[in-house]
């Protein structure tokens, strides 16, 4: 009986005082501060709130209140995920995405208890309704948040491995490899595959890989570089590897690590002895006139 | 049955290879080179596979053997046009082909050949042991 009467009401309610809902709904979040951060505009919120009651409202009026997976929450779950993703992009926390779903609770049971005062098990039966509810409905903002903020990090974790790998063309068949942070075996698969394409594009006889920016070899990552280095081999480029720290040259030793690899200690060695196997020499001016 | 041409271009042999190699095409192909370079005398092999999308370790091993018999033979083998995908799956398979000379084309390949030919190495820091 009780859940035909909130079935009934509810909808009707909400329609009856969907302005007074919504102003006392957005001086509340106005009251805790939802403006202050200055990430997002008052019309904003006012926006979303207005569509989040209003797909309210909807959604009550489709009868089942206990399943949110039910096809008349469509709209609305796909509301709160569109919300709550914006949330993540934005930088807010996961419980203030999911404070906007469920901040409605107060303004909304403060309007029940001036409608049933006189009855207050059909209030109890209606609030405890609504509470589920927005539970519910608060929990779906969390996993959309979470997803957008996934989804926020593995864009980041692409980009940067994007662009810690470049190849850059030193001189006509030479290419240079700067490698910047660990590998690992996922980054050495993007730097090979990058390199050999290049490689194919440019028709470069000589690489110098410049390891500078690798904080540490060890065994795992001499393998990776050697890899590498036999997959440009086998198209017929030749590698130098550069920018060998003092500290990195013990530690290979020590690890006892075979790079047969021809190595110089700076780029500019690299690349004078990779000019010299293109059969380009670089000489100073006054020289070249002399001669 | 399906066989691999062999081209014969002065003291060189020029096999590219255009169709998916399965098994037996190239047992076939290294019985043909070996009977060809020892009937023509020639002293360079060039391998031309750009057209290879799929290598396994068999046929990556064959690679090694050819250069191997050859350098029996007194020819040189060079490998050319490798694509990328198949230089990655090579070095998984862990076959660096390390007997094998490689260039990025047949032209760069022919050069290789024909500075052995002319008794001096490119010196470009292979060299065949």
């Amino acid at each position: 009986m009780a859940t035909h009467a909130v079935v009934v009401d509810l909808p009707r309610l909400i329609e009856r005082h969907e302005p007074k809902l919504l102003t006392e709904w957005l001086r509340l979040m106005e009251a805790a501060g939802i403006l202050q951060s200055g990430r997002l505009g008052r019309a904003e919120v006012e926006q979303q709130s207005r569509r989040f009651v209003e797909a309210l409202r909807k959604a009550v009026a489709g009868g089942n209140l206990s399943d949110i997976r039910a096809g008349s929450f469509g709209p609305i779950r796909e509301l709160v995920e569109e919300i709550a993703e914006e949330r993540a992009k934005q930088g807010f926390s996961a419980s203030e995405a999911a404070t906007f779903v469920l901040s409605l609770k107060e303004p909304l049971f403060n309007l029940i208890g001036a409608e049933f005062g006189g009855d207050p098990k059909q209030a109890m039966a209606h609030v405890w309704t609504l509470n589920l509810l927005l539970d519910k409905l608060g929990l779906h903002a969390m996993e959309a948040y979470q997803r957008g903020r996934e989804e926020v990090i593995r864009r980041q974790q692409e980009e940067i491995s994007e662009l810690s790998t470049p190849v850059v063309q030193l001189w006509d068949g030479v290419l240079a490899l700067p490698l910047i942070g660990t590998l690992d075996s996922a980054r050495t698969q993007v730097v090979m595959e990058n390199l050999l394409q290049r490689i194919v594009d440019t028709g470069a006889e000589v690489a110098i890989i410049d390891i500078t920016g690798v904080p540490t070899v060890d065994t795992l990552v001499a393998q990776h570089l050697l890899k590498t280095i036999a997959a440009a081999r086998l198209m017929g480029a030749d590698c130098l590897i550069s920018g060998i720290r003092p500290q990195i040259a013990q530690t290979i030793v020590h690890l006892g690590v075979e790079l047969n690899v021809v190595s110089k200690a700076t780029m500019a060695d690299a690349f004078a002895l990779a000019l010299q196997r293109t059969g380009s020499i670089v000489v100073p001016k006054a020289a070249a006139k002399q001669a | 049955m399906e066989r691999i041409p062999i081209l014969k271009m002065g003291e060189s042999l020029l096999v590219t290879i255009q169709v998916d190699m399965h098994d037996r095409l190239a047992m076939a192909l290294q019985d043909d080179l070996t009977a060809h370079i020892v009937k023509h005398r020639s002293k360079g092999v060039l391998i031309d596979i750009s057209a290879l999308e799929i290598v396994d370790s068999f046929i990556g091993r064959m690679l090694d053997n050819i250069a191997t018999m050859s350098r029996i033979l007194d020819a040189e083998t060079v490998v050319v046009g490798m694509r990328p995908a198949v230089a990655i799956t090579l070095v998984e398979l862990g076959l660096s082909l390390k007997g094998v000379r490689t260039a990025l084309n047949v032209e760069r390949g022919m050069d290789l050949i024909r500075a052995r030919l002319n008794g001096a190495d490119a010196g470009n820091g292979y060299h065949s042991v």
